[in-house]
């Protein structure tokens, strides 16, 4: 295997309404930044690859336009992910691991606002026997928080207490959208809003994109001062069907954290849009209470649905440059309740 | 490259209008299982899976490949999902072969499919959204233009178009999965169908079809155990370029041109015409074949049509293109790029049935999409490279 390492990220603050830029206005800026503060030189980087989805768009070829971002002539080698931007990350990791290229850009970019995300995200569920139910991802994660209380000592104090921490940690990232300190008390007040969960353990609605490169070897080293080695990069998927899995569990984070060697993590990045699955993903990482979690306020402070993953890799490699981690650990998930998972483990020098 | 990869399992539904007899998980059911049997496989030696398929509103679900994972076998393993426009289905090849070719996986699932009857095809491509060109009259709208441009370009004779209908129709009724099977067709047939985009005619125009293919990809030691013979891949590429700019050649893209360029040094290839035994190039609409025939460097430009002419792609040709009948015959979007990419595997293994080209070495698949601006290409060969 090739050592290959993050060099660069970058990312628009997210906002829950971006109404003066479309998605290549939002990109161009971060694509930018990325190779700028990356090191490696525009006409050097041999691969490109983005996650994105037509749903959020509204529009059919939605990614097509995003290359306009990118400046892809003279031609370009790209390819596109209809899914977070993290799954982009590992197919451009691959790329390189075929050594066909030693650097690579990746980019993502999602605007919940134009429509009604809680409908939009409905769509992904199976046409025949879920989609028809009508139970929406707050639903469907509030089934899954309840699935975890009942089985566990976990409780909806230690949720709110997530969604305060994730908040307040949130106040120095400049990028983030929902921050401020909460008082849990105060917050375990509020009414239910799908029972057992209440609006603090849900996510903010978010557009926002980000940019990352890439790089291997002596390429990396020669374009930072200080890559963010990827030690281990895994992804798995479980069964679309909520009845035949354990939604208190996340088997498949467990399974991609293992074969990604997710030991020894001083930060991880967990990409838990509710504040339950934060408490799941610990648990399947066999995170311990000396482990960071989103120091930059993670998914609960900020979600752009397609970019929310990658930006939490991102976020890892930022504790690395930050001196904050040695070794940091960045977590994407898609699909209902979890039902995909990928862990990301980064290293310094 | 840590690891070569070969095509040692291809398999492909019947292409049809409507497979109203099986659900999205039943159609892509029927083409993995039959690239496992021919494999000799189950989804218990599957190490990752990699979907792939153009717009999701052309069935209505939203990443279906989320659904798809129970029906793919995928539970449990690392699932992909590629969509690259037009080209998906090259991409989707190119995607998986590279989990082989990293060294990070030994046999790898990929599937790609469309079921155009579950939605409408024309409305997910006519979304009207603000500040942007509309599509207007969907793809055929968008592409006729181009091909008056090549047909003023290179003086081509006006019924060079119909010539490559009636070779891809004829051929299709050599392949029982093919959709579009016309028996008895004709020169005049073609002629005199109805002008749909002007210079296209309804039948130099590609079906809608609901479908999908599947590969099994191995590397040397699953090809080793593999009961079939494999088709070696010899090389991979893919160049994207803008949609519009001004002075972009819509007609010969220069990211179609870098992309075959690039491929064929990586296969060790200098003269394409003399050493590439057989194509599956995508034409969506007849004239594309003169039209990629140039940009891939098998003709000098303007004098691709030549090649048509003088029935060097016909199936008992020089350069055998589309003997499956290709996307005239079937076109379910996103397999329609792994459906070239598989005929052609097919060809080097031995296995095409009634459109074998005898004696096939190294063969040669292509995909493209967008506006002209997507391109996914691979050569196969009968032995590793």
């Amino acid at each position: 295997m090739r050592d290959v390492a993050v060099v660069s990220f970058a990312q628009t603050k997210n906002v829950r309404r971006e109404n003066r830029r479309n998605e290549v206005e939002m990109l161009i800026p971060v694509v930018q930044e990325a190779i700028e503060n990356g090191g490696v030189p525009k006409d050097e980087i041999g691969f490109y690859c983005s996650g994105s989805t037509d749903y959020l768009a509204g529009q059919s070829f939605s990614f097509v336009m995003a290359v306009d971002a990118l400046g892809a002539w003279p031609p370009i080698a790209e390819s596109h992910v209809e899914m977070d931007g993290a799954w982009a990350l590992y197919e451009a990791w691959i790329k390189i691991q075929c050594g066909e290229t030693d650097s690579a850009l990746i980019f993502s970019f999602g605007r919940s606002s134009p429509g009604v995300v809680r409908e939009t995200l409905t769509l992904q569920l199976d046409p025949y026997t879920l989609a028809p139910l009508g139970a929406d991802p707050v639903c469907l994660a509030a089934l899954q928080a309840r699935a975890l209380l009942d089985s566990s000592d976990h409780s909806e104090r230690e949720m709110a207490e997530i969604a305060a921490r994730n908040r307040a940690d949130a106040k120095s990232n400049p990028y983030a959208q929902l921050t401020g300190d909460f008082d849990v008390d105060q917050l375990l007040a509020e009414p239910y809003f799908v029972s057992p969960l209440r609006k603090h353990d849900c996510p903010p609605i978010s557009d926002g994109a980000t940019a990352m490169v890439i790089a291997a070897d002596d390429v990396a080293r020669k374009a930072s001062k200080k890559p963010a080695w990827i030690r281990g990069i895994d992804h798995r998927i479980e069964s679309h069907q909520l009845g035949l899995r354990d939604l208190a569990k996340s088997t498949s984070t467990s399974l991609a954290g293992e074969k990604a060697g997710a030991v020894d993590i001083d930060v991880a990045e967990l990409h838990a849009p509710f504040s339950h699955q934060e408490l799941i993903l610990r648990d399947a990482l066999n995170l311990g209470d000396d482990v960071k979690v989103n120091p930059s306020g993670g998914a609960l402070a900020a979600n752009s649905v397609m970019v929310a993953g990658l930006t939490r890799i991102g976020e890892a490699a930022n504790a690395i440059w930050n001196g904050d981690a040695r070794r940091a650990l960045g977590h994407a998930t898609s699909g209902p309740c979890l039902q995909q998972n990928l862990v990301c483990v980064l290293e310094g020098e | 490259m840590a690891e070569h990869c070969a095509v040692i399992g291809v398999g492909q539904t019947q292409h049809d209008a409507k497979r109203i007899d099986v659900s999205q998980y039943g159609l892509v059911r029927e083409a993995a299982a039959r690239a496992l049997e021919d494999a000799g496989l189950t989804y218990a030696d599957i190490d990752a899976v990699v979907v792939g398929k153009a717009p999701d509103m052309f069935e209505g679900v939203m990443m279906p490949e989320l659904m798809l994972a129970d029906s793919l076998g995928a539970a449990g393993k690392p699932l992909l999902r590629v969509h690259t426009a037009g080209s998906v289905g090259g991409s989707t090849a190119i995607v998986a072969a590279s989990l082989i070719q990293a060294g990070v996986h030994e046999r790898v699932l990929t599937v790609t499919y469309e079921k155009q009857s579950e939605s409408n095809a024309m409305w997910a491509l006519s979304v009207k959204v603000p500040f942007q060109q509309g599509m207007v009259a969907g793809a055929g709208g968008y592409f006729a233009p181009l091909i008056r441009a090549y047909m003023k370009r290179s003086g081509a004779p006006e019924d060079t178009g119909i010539r490559v209908a009636l070779k891809d129709r004829l051929n299709a009724l050599k392949n029982p999965y093919a959709h579009l099977k016309l028996e008895g067709v004709d020169f005049d047939q073609i002629a005199n169908s109805p002008m749909l985009w002007d210079p296209i005619r309804y039948l130099e125009t590609c079906p809608s079809s609901d479908g999908a293919c599947a590969m099994v990809l191995g590397n040397t030691a699953a090809a080793k155990k593999a009961p079939r013979k494999p088709a070696w891949v010899h090389a991979t590429a893919m160049r994207t370029e803008p949609t519009m700019f001004s002075g972009r050649d819509q007609v010969n893209p220069q990211a179609g041109q870098d992309c075959a360029r690039v491929l064929y040094k990586k296969a060790g290839i200098s003269d394409p015409r003399k050493e590439i035994d057989c194509c599956e190039i995508y034409v969506p609409f007849s004239w594309f074949e003169p039209m990629w025939m140039e940009n891939l460097h098998f003709a000098p430009e303007s004098e691709g049509w030549k090649m048509t002419y003088e029935g060097a792609t016909a199936l008992d040709g020089d350069l055998p293109v589309n003997m499956s009948g290709g996307v005239l015959s079937s076109n379910p979007i996103g397999a329609s790029g792994m459906l070239r990419f598989a005929e052609v595997a097919n060809q080097i293994r031995g296995e095409a049935g009634e459109h074998q080209v005898d004696g096939a070495k190294k063969g040669f698949g292509h995909a493209y999409g967008g506006g002209s601006q997507f391109f996914s290409m691979w050569i196969v060969g009968d032995q590793p490279l």
